[in-house]
């Protein structure tokens, strides 16, 4: 999802401040302004404005996933999103990844001294965004401010609730040999856009990090057919650690079909020059699913009508050889172990 | 040892005293230092390595290339099956595409 | 892209595959030079198809894994100041020193940056005026004169807080070292293109005569490396031992002279300890008497380091080609890339880690 804050009409409330004080997050009278000027007006719904130290829900009775996620990117602002669509689109994206539609968020925030109230007001537009475009409500919060240097500008952790409609039953360890495997676009926009747009390696790109609620995508998906063996997106490590997961848990093993692997030419050029493999590399808003062979034309033909999957190709297969290894094949029709990345992925001249 | 990407050269210009250039690689663009390719020109392509240029791409010898598979493969595919075919085009296209590209 | 996928294409690449298997009438041994080749051939698995016909070895051409653990340490050593911004490539954060490695430092609060370019460094030279930046310098022949411009640079600005740990080396030592140990094999050689592109190839002329091998400047995609070692076959079946450029789209007999000028400026030809292989004579650079005052490691004295290297790493014989990382009885078990012994197994061109990342099992 691609939401340009900056046109949106809605400028920053008059506060007492430019900038946001410790005695902002202290629970006093600058605490209770900045919550009723900023926050609330953003994700104003019953719940939420009660102003409790809780929410109260009723829930259909039904099985719930429950997930939380922590969000410290740098920069906080990159090309394509910022740190507050991410954080509703990625705890949206773990909740859904079991099949369950997402329905609530909590979200607390902590904040450095000295961070503009101009990029907080940017931040909550945006996740407001993100929210309603996920179809979910954030019906409690929280907001601490920490001294100067104790934290990097602002960290944001949600936590997500879910419905899982009967009948389905997704993790990664449901896997079965000669499941196909289906990845929803292409790779590697999210982590090449927020590295590209890092100030010291003065990039000029197109590439957009691709963050989006993928709750949407998969209800299409599940649709078609509660026979979703696994499915997961690809964050953190990108596709090729999702892909190791899958293979570890389900005790299969995977066949890549590299050359099917969407990916944008921008993308490539930018992992070229700074010698970095897009498999190892983060997305934010893509999905991989293993779907038995008899579904699998079903699935990706539903993928490709919604606006998230239009790229969906099937990427590989499930077998019983290499037992918990990817493998890919090189052009010259050899087979060769696709790996988990160690750790971060670094910029590199040899 | 020492990655280094082929990219074209879109602007030059210079900074800090420097002959600088902003270099195109299939969209995703960078500045690279351009001092140990003086001769270089906009639209020429040249290898980047570690934000230098290393030198200019030979055109000529890229085509010599080109055609050199070319015939590889019209040898292979006397067979006459017409599984190269697809192959003999996109050299062909590549070596056109240089030429035209001065 | 363009001087790229042509050079990874799946048909053309058999194509010349065949060619090679039609031409080898005996097992030849044929070293590539550097580590780029080195992962592009356990990539493509070029080593696995030629198997029988060529035993590819690989060489030391990875500046990351030659760097000598004395340097590295330094190097941690400045890092680790309160005054200091230290800037590297990337290659070289997660390679271990005795104690630590370049990360560490940087958890325990050092100031450390990764650079894209040596230029980059600089300009936080200038935009840092009350801080020392230092930058750790390392490469072959193909990074020296970036490495150089940019010292050049910090001159002309001003900048006398700027300055470099420069462990430069360069490969026509270090193949002449391999080409007259006793326990030789190679019988032809890819050159590393990149380095070829900066200094030509006319000093391997006189070392293909003399040794009698075959040298090939060669690229880096795998049409390129096949090409390459086409060539190789072809003159070693002929008897004939030359000089000739697989690389012509990038490299030059004369190479880049701007470029050498310029490294003949900033830097001297100095005696270098390549990790893992030895003391080799006249086999790197290091910064001249005129420049001296950006060498970093006449600027900040680091006390006497004593180092330690783990003592089941053959990696020095894997970077002279007499093993393979799978002959190390650590691969895989106690050496791994998430806690190495060698630096072979960090660098991403190193051959252990090209192994274990492609070819475990
Ligand atoms: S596998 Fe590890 S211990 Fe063995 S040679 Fe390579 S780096 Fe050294």
């Amino acid at each position: 999802m691609i939401v340009d804050t900056s046109t949106l009409s809605c400028p920053l409330p008059i506060m007492d401040h430019d900038t946001v004080q410790l005695a902002h997050g202290s629970g006093g009278s600058l605490s209770a302004s900045l919550i009723e000027k900023l926050f609330l007006p953003r994700f104003d719904n019953a719940m939420l404005n009660q102003l409790e130290d809780q929410a109260v829900m009723e829930l259909p009775a039904c099985r719930l996933a429950f997930s939380t996620d922590s969000f410290v990117v740098d920069p906080i602002f990159f090309p394509g999103g910022d740190i507050g669509d991410l954080a509703i689109n990625g705890t949206a994206n773990d909740v859904c990844m079991s099949g369950a539609v997402p329905l609530y968020v909590s979200a607390a925030f902590i904040i450095e001294e000295g961070f503009a109230m101009e990029s907080l007001h940017r931040i909550l537009l945006s996740m407001e965004q993100a929210g309603k475009q996920a179809g979910v409500t954030v019906v409690t919060g929280d907001t601490k401010v920490v001294n100067k240097g104790s934290c990097d500008k602002i960290f944001i952790t949600t936590t997500g609730l879910g419905s899982v409609p009967d009948g389905v039953m997704i993790s990664a360890g449901g896997i079965q040999p000669g499941d196909k495997i289906i990845l929803s676009g292409t790779i590697a926009d999210h982590g090449m856009a927020v590295m590209t747009s890092r100030e010291n390696l003065s990039f000029q790109t197109r590439i957009q990090s691709d963050t989006a609620a993928l709750n949407g995508l998969v209800e299409k998906m599940i649709k078609t057919t509660t026979e979703i063996h696994a499915m997961r997106d690809p964050t953190r490590g990108g596709l090729a650690t999702t892909l190791n997961e899958f293979a570890s848990t389900s005790n299969v093993g995977i066949k890549l079909i590299e050359g099917n692997i969407p990916i944008s030419p921008d993308v490539k050029g930018a992992c070229e020059i700074l010698g970095i493999d897009p498999l190892n590399v983060a997305n934010e808003g893509k999905l991989v699913a293993a779907v038995p062979p008899d579904k699998v034309d079903a699935v990706l033909d539903a993928m490709r009508k919604h606006p998230l999957g239009r790229q969906a190709a099937i990427i590989g297969e499930a077998v019983t050889d290499h037992k918990g290894m990817v493998a890919g094949e090189t052009l010259l029709g050899v087979s060769r172990i696709v790996d988990m990345p160690v750790g971060e992925q670094l910029p590199r001249i040899c | 040892m020492c990655l280094a990407v082929p990219g074209k050269v879109i602007e030059i210009f210079e900074e800090a005293g420097l002959k600088m250039g902003r270099i195109d690689y299939a969209g995703t663009v960078n500045n690279a230092c351009l001092e140990y390719v003086p001769e270089i020109q906009v639209g020429q392509y040249t290898v980047v390595h570690a934000g230098f240029a290393l030198s200019v791409i030979n055109e000529e010898e890229a085509v010599k290339s080109y055609e050199a598979w070319e015939e590889l493969i019209e040898t292979a595919s006397q067979s006459g099956d017409g599984r190269y075919d697809d192959q003999l085009q996109t050299i062909r296209d590549l070596k056109e595409n240089v030429e035209d590209d001065d | 892209m363009k001087y790229l996928d042509e050079y990874r294409d799946p048909t053309l690449a058999v194509k010349i595959l065949e060619e090679i298997k039609n031409h080898v009438t005996q097992p030849w041994v044929i070293m590539e030079i550097c580590g780029g080749q080195t992962h592009a051939i356990v990539r493509n698995g070029i080593d696995q198809v030629l198997q029988g016909k060529i035993e590819l070895v690989h060489g030391p051409g990875c500046p990351v894994c030659v760097t000598p653990l004395e340097t590295i340490d330094r190097a941690i050593d400045i890092a680790g100041r309160p005054e200091v911004i230290f800037c590297s490539f990337g290659d070289m954060l997660r390679v271990p020193g005795s104690a630590k490695d370049l990360f560490m430092v940087k958890s325990e609060g050092g100031d450390v940056r990764i650079v894209y370019s040596p230029l980059e460094a600089v300009r936080l030279a200038r935009e840092n005026p009350d801080r020392e930046v230092v930058f750790f310098a390392v490469g072959f022949e193909t990074t020296a004169p970036g490495n150089a411009m940019a010292v050049m640079q910090a001159d002309k600005e001003g900048l006398n807080n700027f300055s470099e740990i420069v462990s430069h080396v360069l490969v026509p030592p270090a193949m002449k070292a391999l080409l007259s140990s006793p326990d030789n094999r190679v019988q032809g050689y890819l050159a590393a293109g990149h380095v070829c592109s900066i200094m030509g190839y006319k000093e391997y002329e006189p070392i293909a005569r003399q040794y009698k091998v075959p040298i090939v400047p060669t690229g880096f995609e795998p049409v390129d490396i096949l090409e390459g070692l086409l060539m190789v076959v072809k003159q070693l079946e002929e008897d004939r031992h030359q000089v000739e450029n697989q690389y012509v789209r990038v490299v030059r007999r004369e190479g880049n002279k701007a470029a050498r000028d310029i490294i003949q400026k900033v830097f001297k030809v100095t005696d270098r300890k390549w990790r893992g292989i030895g003391l080799l004579p006249a086999s790197g650079l290091g910064i001249c008497e005129t420049y001296a005052a950006f060498d970093a490691e006449k600027k900040f004295s680091v006390d006497a380091i004593h180092v330690t290297e783990p003592d089941n790493c053959i990696s020095g014989l894997v970077l002279q080609g007499l093993k393979k990382p799978v002959d190390c009885p650590a691969f895989g078990r106690e050496c791994k890339p998430e806690h190495p012994l060698g630096a072979t197994m960090v660098s991403s061109e190193g051959a252990c880690a090209a192994y274990h990342k492609y070819h475990r099992n």
